[in-house]
């Protein structure tokens, strides 16, 4: 922490800063989908109900059965909700107006989240169709997905 | 590419800190050179610096008392391990410090002593910063070195070990 | 079902503002612990068992919570847990303790001062950190595609969520503790800009700092009670899955099964105090826990008008116990929330004799 300075107030104030450079293992499933991405391919995992799921999970959602049979998906999708930022944040992955979205790609039975870069409010809609951006040198993070953009018809 | 086996994810978040009245009132002293406490009401112990309450009753402690630089080596270690963190280069001795008048010890650099010649009981006094660079921190302290006194009798301060 | 009747003989709270500056968590808890244990007639050393709620990250400091046992007393040793959740999942462990009868009483308290750092983005660490928190979506950000969600799927107007803030913000007018007070009609609320859309300023909490705590006590214990114990007659706790993208968002099965576990049905409800803190989200749980039109909802003004991190969920079993104690009722609901868009919830059935 840095040392206390008085604020007009009179009160003392410190800045801190908290900062873990986490490293993580990601573990088979994750794996393969990290690496997917770093192809430009989006991979889910097939549930015990059938459902394709996207982002991948290690375990059934419902049985707790370890699962891992990997389906590729995408790389379109549908929005199904939506929310306009107006005024991005610094950690924000668009720094100009951006819609986040729950994005279900074709082929998948749960949806992900990501920024839809659409240029203002008017261009969304529930039930639009989106596809990514990728990054140009993918690293193998969700970040290979700059975001997601309107489907040209 | 090759298989993704591990990703990097950093988290910074910022904060900013207030100090609370009873240390504000501690770092305010330590930009005058004093050293301020607090008496609990119920069971009377100066805590040295003050958190505002006494942990053990349970109770805020609202009676402020001024303690000197003075005090006892209750416990310490000699540090040997190098880190970036540290204000000074090891090895250093690090010292509980009991101030006379407080029921207390705290953290403190003991300097001027040969890392042989530390022992617990050894009195010791405050080494403040020159006036003109005493500010609202801990380290307007600098260290505490052996004054010339006689050894506290392990009595005096065996309950603050 | 419980074996042991516990009731609530102590409750006390904060006022909660934007910006605590003057005082640290210690000295914010001290005065609410000792009035909550005078309402129950209790002394420190009585309490059987003390049981925290807050989180680490709220100040940037692990194990930041073992320091504010300083405005407990902690000597001679005592029976002490701690929950990285809000106080009201403390009080279900105090609550549990009681019901295996090795403690007749509990001190239960929590405390968050969210104006140290950025709480929107504090809040994003909870998710997971995989491939959802390095994208840093912000709280509002999530309550937004929830609050959209709901409101395509069932017909609910802007205007309606602006007439939750107002009748939330009014209702706080009487309850001297809230942050929010005062309040322009839906109509005016309706014209200020999105905050994220379909969310406006009113349609979010604010950001505050508090504490609270209450007393449980069963048996001998509340007899000593200066306050009129309300009793716990049911309360249990409900999860759902942590991606948002795998939940339908607008409904909450688990708040409705947490409901029906804790037996809201079994009787007439006078009032609910309900852990909502943005507007859609009151009306998804009043669906979940089957509250018509004849309960009085959030009287105290709820989440919407003071929401204080880690607080306001054991501040709604507070409010609500203390309006009953109050003789506004019989039977009441609380309920807490936890986790993004209502991923955890917790409800609590009250009665009075």
């Amino acid at each position: 922490m840095n040392r206390m300075a008085e604020t007009a107030s009179g009160r003392l104030t410190a800045a801190h800063v908290l900062e873990y450079p986490y490293r993580r293992s990601v573990g088979p499933v994750m794996g393969a989908f990290f690496t997917g991405l770093t192809e430009r391919r989006l991979l889910g995992v097939r549930a015990r109900d059938g459902r394709v799921l996207v982002p991948p999970v290690e375990y059934d959602p419902e049985s707790g059965e370890s699962i891992g049979e990997m389906i590729e998906v995408g790389p379109g999708g549908v929005v199904t909700t939506w929310a306009w930022v107006e005024k991005p944040r610094a950690k924000h992955p668009l720094d100009r107006p951006f819609a986040w979205a729950l994005v279900r790609l074709d082929g998948a039975g749960s949806a992900m989240l990501h920024a839809v870069d659409a240029g203002s409010a008017a261009a969304m809609r529930t039930g639009m169709r989106v596809r990514p951006r990728w990054k140009a040198e993918p690293e193998g993070n969700i970040h290979d997905i700059v975001c997601f953009e309107p489907e040209r018809a | 590419m090759s298989e993704i086996t591990n990703i990097v994810t950093p988290i910074r978040l910022d904060y900013t800190y207030t100090a609370g009245h009873a240390t504000q009132r501690f770092l305010l002293g330590m930009a005058e050179g004093r050293i301020l406490g607090q008496r609990c009401p119920e069971c009377a112990k100066v805590y040295v610096p003050p958190r505002g309450a006494c942990p053990k009753c349970g109770v805020p402690t609202t009676d402020e008392v001024e303690v000197t630089g003075k005090g006892t080596v209750t416990t310490f270690c000699i540090v040997r391990i190098p880190s970036d963190v540290l204000s000074v280069p090891p090895p250093f001795t690090c010292a509980h410090v009991l101030l006379d008048g407080a029921d207390l010890p705290f953290f403190a650099l003991i300097q001027e002593c040969d890392f042989d010649a530390v022992r617990m009981g050894m009195r010791v006094e405050a080494v403040w910063a020159p006036k003109a660079e005493l500010a609202a921190t801990f380290e307007s302290i600098r260290y505490f070195r052996p004054i010339d006194e006689p050894d506290a009798p392990y009595e005096t301060y065996k309950e603050h070990l | 079902m419980p074996s042991r009747d516990v009731a609530i003989v102590g409750f006390a709270q904060s006022a909660s503002v934007r910006r605590e500056a003057s005082r640290n968590e210690v000295e914010m808890l001290m005065p609410i612990l000792q009035e909550a244990k005078r309402q129950a007639g209790l002394r420190g050393r009585d309490i059987g068992v003390t049981v925290s709620g807050s989180c680490d990250y709220l100040a940037g400091q692990p194990f930041a919570f073992v320091s504010a046992l300083d405005a407990v007393g902690a000597w001679p040793p005592i029976v002490e847990s701690h929950v990285e959740m809000d106080g009201a999942w403390a009080l279900y462990e105090a609550w549990v303790k009681l019901q295996t009868g090795e403690a007749d009483s509990a001190l239960v308290y929590a405390f968050g001062k969210s104006s140290m750092g950025d709480l929107p983005e504090v809040l994003t660490i909870q998710l997971d950190p995989y491939t959802t928190a390095p994208l840093w979506p912000d709280a509002v950000s999530l309550a937004a595609l929830q609050a959209r969600a709901y409101l395509e799927k069932t017909g609910t107007s802007e205007r309606d969520l602006a007439e939750v803030a107002f009748r939330s913000r009014r209702a706080a007018a009487a309850n001297p503790k809230a942050q929010v007070r005062t309040s322009a009609d839906a109509e005016t609320l309706l014209a200020t800009p999105y905050l994220v859309s379909p969310l406006r300023a009113h349609d979010c909490p604010p950001i505050s700092d508090g504490c609270a705590a209450i007393v449980l006590a069963c048996g001998d214990a509340v007899k000593k009670s200066a306050m009129t114990p309300v009793w716990i007659r049911g309360i249990d706790h409900r999860i759902e899955a942590h991606a948002l993208g795998v939940r339908d968002l607008t409904t909450s099965p688990s708040t409705k099964l947490a409901g029906e576990k804790a037996g809201v049905g079994k009787g007439r409800v006078d009032l609910a105090e309900l852990h909502a803190p943005f507007t859609h989200q009151e009306l998804i749980l009043r669906e979940a826990l089957g509250l018509g039109a004849g309960v009085d909802v959030n009287p105290s003004g709820g989440a919407l008008a003071a929401n204080p991190m880690m607080v306001a969920g054991l501040v709604r079993i507070g409010e609500a116990a203390a309006r009953l104690a109050g003789g506004a009722g019989k039977r009441a609901v609380a309920h807490a929330t936890s986790g993004p868009c209502l991923q955890q919830n917790l409800v609590c059935v009250l009665e009075r004799d």
